[in-house]
């Protein structure tokens, strides 16, 4: 059980929230994640990025945009309520040195497990190159937490209703043709966009790490729901990952078995919708 | 098939019941081998593939008696020996035999902590029921007493009329006893250390308790009240129960012993990663693992679709690849999720399949349909990445190899085409990695198994290991002998602890 200590809305469809859990906050590291559920005998188990912690208050914090039934659930939930289930870290920290100079990319709520990543290749003395891109200006999320980060700052919208009028993979590809390149780049974001950073990087020959979200059950390595192709192997996200190279990463694999259960989803979230709304008319 | 109904079967065994009861003690061998051996009344396969509701409706007192009657009570018992916890058998059957349902319980209770488990998902057919006197003077292991079934009753009886007792516990000794993972291994662990008076916590990485007992043994073979029930009997002897906690992950094991001050853990993990075949399409969407589907299903309640968010593949024709218990579950369950037509495909034949035999027969009964000596070459995708068909390529059987059995050989050019939609994976799994890769210091063998030594404990102080974790996949009755010869070296280990404290302080 985890208490909700904080709950704010960032944009239209995506809630940040503060839990208490001491345990994770104090062991979580950059890059991994929890699994929670909002209903401990129904609920699907919802995998979400640590995208901060405070030892502190012993508190973690989640970002999440709301995309199905379960999402819209937890995003009704207000502070002071206990989320049933959770449980964490899980998967593996992300990999921290000095590389040099590191770009992270961040797309959509993407840029929420950028956060505490770049915070981190910060602190261990990188130049940190931040590029954040959204659809439009009010989908942009963390803008002031990553200017405090960055060396450098880049942001797009598709729209140019803010920043730069681009798809991130401009930027990025201006910055691999800087001399000298940058040492690596970490993209964090809709599979297609992490799908088109690793190959605008690959030509550059610039070592590029993408944080995968698949589709998983346990979260422990028990179903294998995750596996997803790297390379000549079968890797698991949730125990091998959820970072891999992705220049290796079978992208095309990965959003087909992504959209597995998308036309289920969608009958259950209308179903949800649908009693949500008698229930008001009957109000 | 013809099956008697519960009732016919009821009325057959009132008779029989008559006529021998009262010379229960006086029967002569012979005659008690002619008395006919009880089948298990079972829900009708037609109605059952519609329901989730346990399939084997247990026996009545009656059909106990008679099975009970049939027992010779060997002075040579057979099948206490291949009993891997030693249950004094012919013991608690004469009970039976003699009415006394309470001391039955007794007597089983003495070497089995989950016999309402073990009775019904024990591989009877290999272990006790293998070389009992009966079958073997009916030349057919089918007509040995029905030792399962009996078990099962006596701790359903026990269950139903409320009379389990929670086992008396020990004052409080001031240890700490952690135990990670809550499958048939930790419970017992947990039950006979906590019965020594140590402070004992249960860590679950899952929100739900069990191990596989809940998220793989579908509710149609072992209903989940029959786990909540030694659950609740944990819970009343004090034992605390941890759950969403993966130790290595949010607490390391170190910490547990350095920090936390536990003086033992004992590491009841179960199996791992599912194993697949890496045969090409295996990534297709509608492949999945078996732990998966039946995680989905019965940990996620899948099943229920009206209150479940957690979805689950609509299938039409499912392909099960393997021969075991995970095997015919996944196959059973997707004919109760609506599938119209369910393969088994298995490489070798009937006789060489680890499953259950009641299992198996029971999934005949629903229409399962089994394709052995055929296996998967590769699965074939339609344009949107989803399964559209299996290939499959035949085998017969060669010679003998080194273990006497017969080597599946596949046949030249006998590839043919499966029309399936689903795949479901049942061929095993590898060992459970969460807890080992944060655990520097614990020696594994070269399949990721712990490794330990003949009282369960590892090559880190203090920490003992059973069940699959160490075995790779066995079964609940081996995982829970592990789990208490686990917890006798683990008692034994705390009090002479407890006594040279004394000393010393004295
Ligand atoms: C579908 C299926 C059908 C089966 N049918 C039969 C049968 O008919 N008869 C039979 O005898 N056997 C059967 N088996 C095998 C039997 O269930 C297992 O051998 C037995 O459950 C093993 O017990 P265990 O205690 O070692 O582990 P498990 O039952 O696997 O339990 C391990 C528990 O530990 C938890 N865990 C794992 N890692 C951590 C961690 N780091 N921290 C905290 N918790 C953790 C897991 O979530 C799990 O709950 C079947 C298995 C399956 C999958
Ligand atoms: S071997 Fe069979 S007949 Fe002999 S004691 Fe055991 S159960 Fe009874």
């Amino acid at each position: 059980m985890a208490k909700i200590l904080l709950k704010k809305q960032l944009s239209k469809d995506v809630f940040m929230m503060n839990l208490y859990a001491p345990l994770i906050a104090e062991e979580r590291s950059a890059g991994q994640f929890i699994i929670l559920q909002v209903d401990e005998d129904y609920g699907e188990r919802i995998p979400l990025t640590i995208a901060d912690a405070n030892i502190e208050d012993g508190s973690i914090t989640i970002i999440f945009q709301v995309v199905g039934k379960s999402t819209l659930q937890l995003s009704k939930m207000n502070e002071g309520d206990d989320i049933p289930a959770l449980v964490g870290p899980l998967g593996r920290p992300t990999h921290v040195e000095n590389f040099g100079t590191v770009v992270c990319v961040g797309g959509g709520i993407g840029v929420a497990p950028m956060h505490p990543i770049a915070q981190a290749l910060k602190a261990a003395g990188n130049n940190v190159i931040i590029i954040i891109g959204a659809r439009n200006k009010d989908l942009i999320i963390l803008e002031e937490e990553m200017k405090a980060i960055a060396d450098e700052l880049i942001i797009c919208t598709d729209d140019g209703s803010y920043g730069r009028k681009a798809l991130v993979t401009q930027p990025l590809k201006e910055i691999c043709e800087r001399s000298p390149k940058p040492n690596m780049v970490i993209a964090i974001g809709p599979p297609i966009m992490m799908k088109f950073c690793s190959e605008t990087t690959r030509p550059y020959e610039v070592f590029t790490q993408v944080s995968l979200n698949t589709i998983m059950v346990d979260g422990t390595g028990m179903c294998g729901g995750c596996r997803v192709n790297v390379g000549k192997e079968v890797k698991f996200v949730c125990v091998d990952g959820p970072e891999f190279d992705g220049h290796k990463v079978d992208f095309d694999n990965m959003m087909t078995r992504l959209n597995s259960y998308k036309s289920i989803e969608r009958e259950s979230h209308n179903c949800y919708l649908q009693s949500e709304i008698e229930a008001k008319e009957m109000k | 098939m013809h099956h008697d109904t519960p009732e016919q079967l009821q009325e057959k065994a009132r008779q029989l019941v008559a006529e021998y009861v009262s010379k229960v003690d006086d029967l002569k061998p012979k005659e008690r081998t002619k008395i006919p051996s009880q089948d298990m009344p079972a829900q009708d396969p037609e109605v059952r593939v519609h329901n989730l509701d346990e399939v084997a409706l247990g026996y009545t007192f009656e059909q106990a008696q008679v099975e009970a009657i049939r027992c010779l009570q060997c002075v040579k018992k057979t099948c206490v020996e291949d009993c891997p916890v030693r249950i004094d058998i012919p013991g608690f059957i004469n009970h039976i035999a003699h009415g006394n349902l309470d001391q039955a319980a007794g007597v089983i209770k003495e070497a089995s902590l989950l016999p309402a488990i073990c009775g019904r998902v024990c591989p009877q057919e290999t272990q006790c029921q293998q070389n009992c006197a009966v079958g073997k003077a009916l030349k057919d292991v089918e007509k040995s007493v029905a030792i399962g079934r009996l078990e099962r009753f006596v701790a359903d009886w026990e269950r139903k009329t409320g009379k389990i007792s929670i086992p008396e516990v020990k004052p409080a000794t001031g240890k700490k006893v952690a135990v990670v993972g809550s499958g048939p291994a930790g419970l017992v662990v947990a039950a006979d250390c906590r019965r020594e008076g140590h402070h004992v916590t249960i860590f679950e990485a899952f929100h739900k308790l069990g191990g596989v007992l809940r998220y793989g043994i579908p509710e149609f073979r072992l209903p989940n009240d029959i786990i909540d029930k030694e659950i609740q009997t944990l819970t009343a002897m004090g034992v605390e129960f941890k759950t969403n906690f993966v130790v290595g992950k949010t607490r390391k094991l170190k910490d547990l012993m350095e920090k936390d001050g536990y003086d033992a853990v004992f590491i009841g993990v179960g199996a791992g990663l599912p194993i697949f075949m890496g045969i090409e399409g295996e990534n297709l969407v509608g492949v999945f693992s078996a732990n998966e589907y039946l995680t989905r299903a019965n940990l996620m309640r899948a099943f229920d679709k009206g209150h479940a968010d957690t979805p689950i593949y609509q299938s039409r024709k499912v392909a099960v690849l393997g021969g075991g218990n995970v095997a015919m579950d996944s196959a059973r369950m997707a004919k109760r999720l609506g599938a119209e037509n369910v393969y088994v495909v298995y490489r070798r034949t009937e006789v060489e399949m680890p499953a259950r035999k009641e299992e198996v027969e029971h999934a005949k009964e629903e229409g399962i349909e089994f394709l052995f000596l055929q296996n998967a070459k590769r699965i074939l995708g339609s344009e949107d990445g989803r399964v559209k068909a299996m290939e499959c390529v035949r085998f017969e059987l060669g010679e003998p190899d080194a273990s006497g059995r017969r080597r599946p050989i596949q046949v030249l050019d006998s590839e043919f085409m499966l029309d399936v939609d689903t795949v479901i994976v049942a061929i095993g799994n590898g060992s459970n990695p969460l807890l080992t890769q944060s655990t520097p210091g614990i020696n594994l063998n070269k399949w990721g198994n712990i490794t330990v030594d003949e009282n369960q404990k590892t090559s880190m102080d203090r920490v003992f290991a059973g069940g699959d974790i160490v075995l790779g996949a066995a079964t609940v009755i081996l995982a829970m002998g592990e789990g208490r010869r686990a917890a006798a070296a683990i008692n034994k280990m705390l009090a002479e602890e407890i006594e040279k404290e004394k000393t010393v302080i004295n």
